[in-house]
């Protein structure tokens, strides 16, 4: 009963409430964008700093929340939730986190509203704030952008936990007591990150043995590390056994997020989520993880719309694909990383594929390499008489060549050297550095004496050894000169 | 902008203790004591004692406080920015003040320095105290009541290798994520808070010498355990300028 709530006090809640979950969701969106938040401290109120924290609006997000809202406040049974999934290139998606703003019967009526209440909303923000850094989407979120990027749905009403896997983990954030309830604000999250793919038609049959125990994906493996120490932090990888999984999710396929992506490769056009521009494929390599988002109107942030239409999108994408192929058992892929240095790891695809079409296929290298092709295992065999200078001279002598080594991946541009001028020889330097880039071989390196078998040195040693004990004493002499 | 309302006079509630005093004294009655714990490695500390300790200040801090006439007072804005850790897996979110971030950082410095002296075995512990003034008479000097302790005890650990390293990274970063929601737990059980002060005791619970943010009043102590085991105190820091001097 609020009848001890003055009118005024009550329309305060109510305002409280309502900014508090717009702000709730923009600390939620706002750290999941992939990027370092910051934001001043101001001695002077502006008065527009709701809960006395500086906290920025994105105008879309608040669109979405109010839309999402409706005009309602969360109440008993009408939960707001704000889900963060990952979407991946591909096409597959997970449920990482639900955010949950709740509202519980539990009233505290002798609290004051615009006083206590507030107070106590700011410090739960704050909370939000600290808490929202500690789950494992945080690190997911920070590295988003060729492999995948992370999309937020807001939804008001009941509570729906079925998409994150079983054994989620809850986190409570905190709880504000009020005259008309106590909002309580949690988040409960994915653990198991191997998660669930098929691919329509491969039903091969093929059962792959599960690797034992291994429901150990991931948290620990995501680091913020520069992207020098990035692939030393990516460890092993195994996928959950067969058969386990989410009700509504099918066939263990391992996630790997922004493993070894050699390949640039575009994401999805705009065709499923509401408006999100393809962009220019960068090299994944090398790269900081805020360099590597998307470029979109809000700087790398992916949203998904929050209207029912598209919220079933989201749903569809993933069930869909469970949809098409009925075998419980198809296309597993294992990718496994393999220490071969220190700060090097070289993932292996141990399975051999029938055909190209799997999951995360652009993470897989384009050869499928088994560990007999791998140069850092089997290293080549050296040739038996190359002469150790054959290497570094370009065999083929092509003199006044001027592609020089030809390769497909190189451009060809003219070359035109700083500082010559080509007016007064006939020959500028840029020509004559073409034509002597590539001299030809020194006639005593050539391959006919270089191809001369060991037989054949074996055989005259003895005639030369002959030579030299005949003039050992002018040896001798020479080196007592020395001496 | 909400404006606040003259706030009450109140009889100050948690047990007494004299300021400055034997240094490593346990916390008086009703003061709350949390403790947490910490395995890191050496050039770890720094961070993970900067990440908790700036988890418990975000809680702790508001706005500068602007009095009017009639006795209301509206706040300031605390903004927050996230800290990327270079040693350790882990962000933390921070309050924007750099006086503050120097001040914390001269304290872990410090017991950074002092974990590495000589005598030490690589424990210690660092204790972030909130606490109240309370204004005496003369000849005595003001009193310091504490009404919130954090405690963390840290243990240095030395690793052989790289490998170790990373996994130490990692883990690090686990238990700190650990730490922060312990962390949050305890701030909203919304136990004991002091009451919002009139113009004239402000400068008794709150710390009104930075110049954007305005967090209770604290101070840092640290303690090293040397390696027979028991507590040598070797510091105690003041982090607040202290108004009054006999």
């Amino acid at each position: 009963m609020d009848t001890d709530l003055s009118s005024q006090d009550r329309k305060d809640l109510d305002k409280f409430i309502k900014f508090f979950a717009l702000k709730t969701v923009q600390v939620i969106v706002q750290a999941r964008l992939g990027e370092k938040i910051c934001t001043r401290s101001s001695s002077s109120p502006t008065g527009s700093d709701w809960f006395n924290l500086a906290i920025k609006d994105i105008p879309e997000v608040t669109h979405e929340a109010k839309k999402a809202l409706a005009g309602q406040l969360p109440a008993v049974g009408r939960s707001m939730c704000v889900e963060i999934s990952l979407k991946t290139s591909e096409g597959d998606s997970m449920e990482l986190e639900l955010w949950c703003l709740e509202m519980n019967e539990k009233c505290d009526k002798e609290i004051k509203v615009s006083y206590t209440v507030y107070n106590r909303l700011s410090l739960l923000l704050k909370s939000l704030l600290a808490i929202t850094r500690v789950t494992p989407a945080y690190r997911l979120s920070r590295k988003q952008g060729h492999e995948y990027v992370i999309l937020y749905r807001i939804y008001f009403g009941e509570v729906q936990l079925s998409g994150l896997g079983e054994g989620f983990q809850t986190v409570r954030v905190g709880t504000v007591g009020t005259p008309v309830g106590t909002i309580t604000l949690s988040c409960a999250y994915r653990i198991n990150l191997a998660f669930m793919s098929t691919r329509a038609g491969e039903d091969n049959g093929a059962v792959y043995p599960s690797v034992e125990d291994s429901q150990e994906v991931c948290t620990s493996s995501f680091s913020t590390s520069p992207p020098s120490q990035l692939s030393s932090s990516r460890l092993s990888y195994q996928p959950a056994a067969l058969g386990v999984g989410s009700a509504d999710m099918g066939y263990p396929v391992l996630f790997a997020g922004g493993l070894h992506a050699a390949h640039p490769h575009q994401l999805i056009g705009p065709g499923k989520e509401g408006g999100v521009p393809p962009v220019p494929s960068q090299p994944a390599h090398g790269t900081q993880a805020d360099q590597e988002r998307m470029c979109t109107p809000l700087d790398g942030v992916h949203y998904s719309a929050a209207t029912p239409s598209s919220s079933e999108d989201t749903e569809t994408v993933s069930n869909s694909s469970e949809g098409k192929c009925g075998s419980p058992h198809d296309l597993l892929e294992t990718i496994f990383v393999r220490k071969v240095g220190a700060f090097v790891n070289k993932p292996i695809n141990q399975v051999t594929m029938a055909n190209l079409d799997i999951p995360f296929a652009m993470f897989a290298p384009k050869n499928v390499e088994l560990e007999d092709n791998d140069p850092m295992v089997n290293p080549p065999d050296s040739p038996e008489t190359e002469s150790p200078l054959q290497g570094s001279l370009h065999s083929e002598g092509s003199s006044g060549s001027s592609t020089g080594n030809t390769h497909d991946d190189f451009v060809m541009i003219d070359f035109k050297p700083a500082f010559s001028k080509d007016d007064i020889l006939p020959m500028d330097l840029g020509t004559f550095y073409r034509e002597f880039q590539n001299p030809p071989q020194l006639s005593s390196l050539s391959i006919d004496i270089g191809a001369q078998s060991m037989a054949e040195d074996l055989d005259s040693l003895p005639e030369k050894l002959a030579v030299h004990e005949k003039n050992v004493k002018e040896f001798d002499a020479f080196v007592e000169t020395l001496q | 902008m909400v404006h606040f309302p003259p706030p009450r006079r109140q009889m100050v509630g948690p047990g007494r203790t004299r300021c400055c005093g034997p240094p490593g004294a346990a916390p008086a009655m009703n003061c709350r004591a949390e403790v947490l714990e910490v395995s890191v490695e050496g050039r770890q500390v720094e961070e993970a004692m900067l990440a908790v300790l700036h988890t418990v200040l975000l809680h702790r801090s508001t706005g500068k406080f602007h009095y009017k006439k009639e006795g209301t007072y509206s706040i300031g804005t605390v903004g927050t920015q996230d800290v990327d850790c270079d040693f350790i897996d882990f962000a933390y979110v921070r309050v924007s003040s750099e006086e503050l971030d120097r001040a914390l950082r001269k304290a872990v410095g410090e017991f950074k320095d002092a974990l590495r002296g000589s005598g030490s075995d690589g424990m210690g512990q660092i204790s972030l105290e909130f606490y109240q003034k309370k204004k005496s008479r003369w000849p005595f000097s003001d009193e310091c009541i504490p009404w919130e302790l954090w405690t963390i005890k840290v243990n240095v650990v030395n690793l052989a290798n790289e490998q170790e390293r990373q996994i130490c990274r990692e883990k690090v970063g686990e238990k700190l994520c650990e730490k922060i929601i312990n962390i949050v737990e305890v701030m909203n059980r919304h136990e004991y808070l002091p009451k919002m002060p009139t113009q004239s005791e402000v400068d008794n619970v709150f710390d009104t010498s930075l110049k954007d943010v305005q967090p209770y009043l604290y101070k840092i102590s640290y303690q090293i355990t040397d390696s027979l085991g028991t507590s040598v105190t070797t510091t105690m820091r003041r982090l607040i300028k202290d108004t009054l001097a006999l």
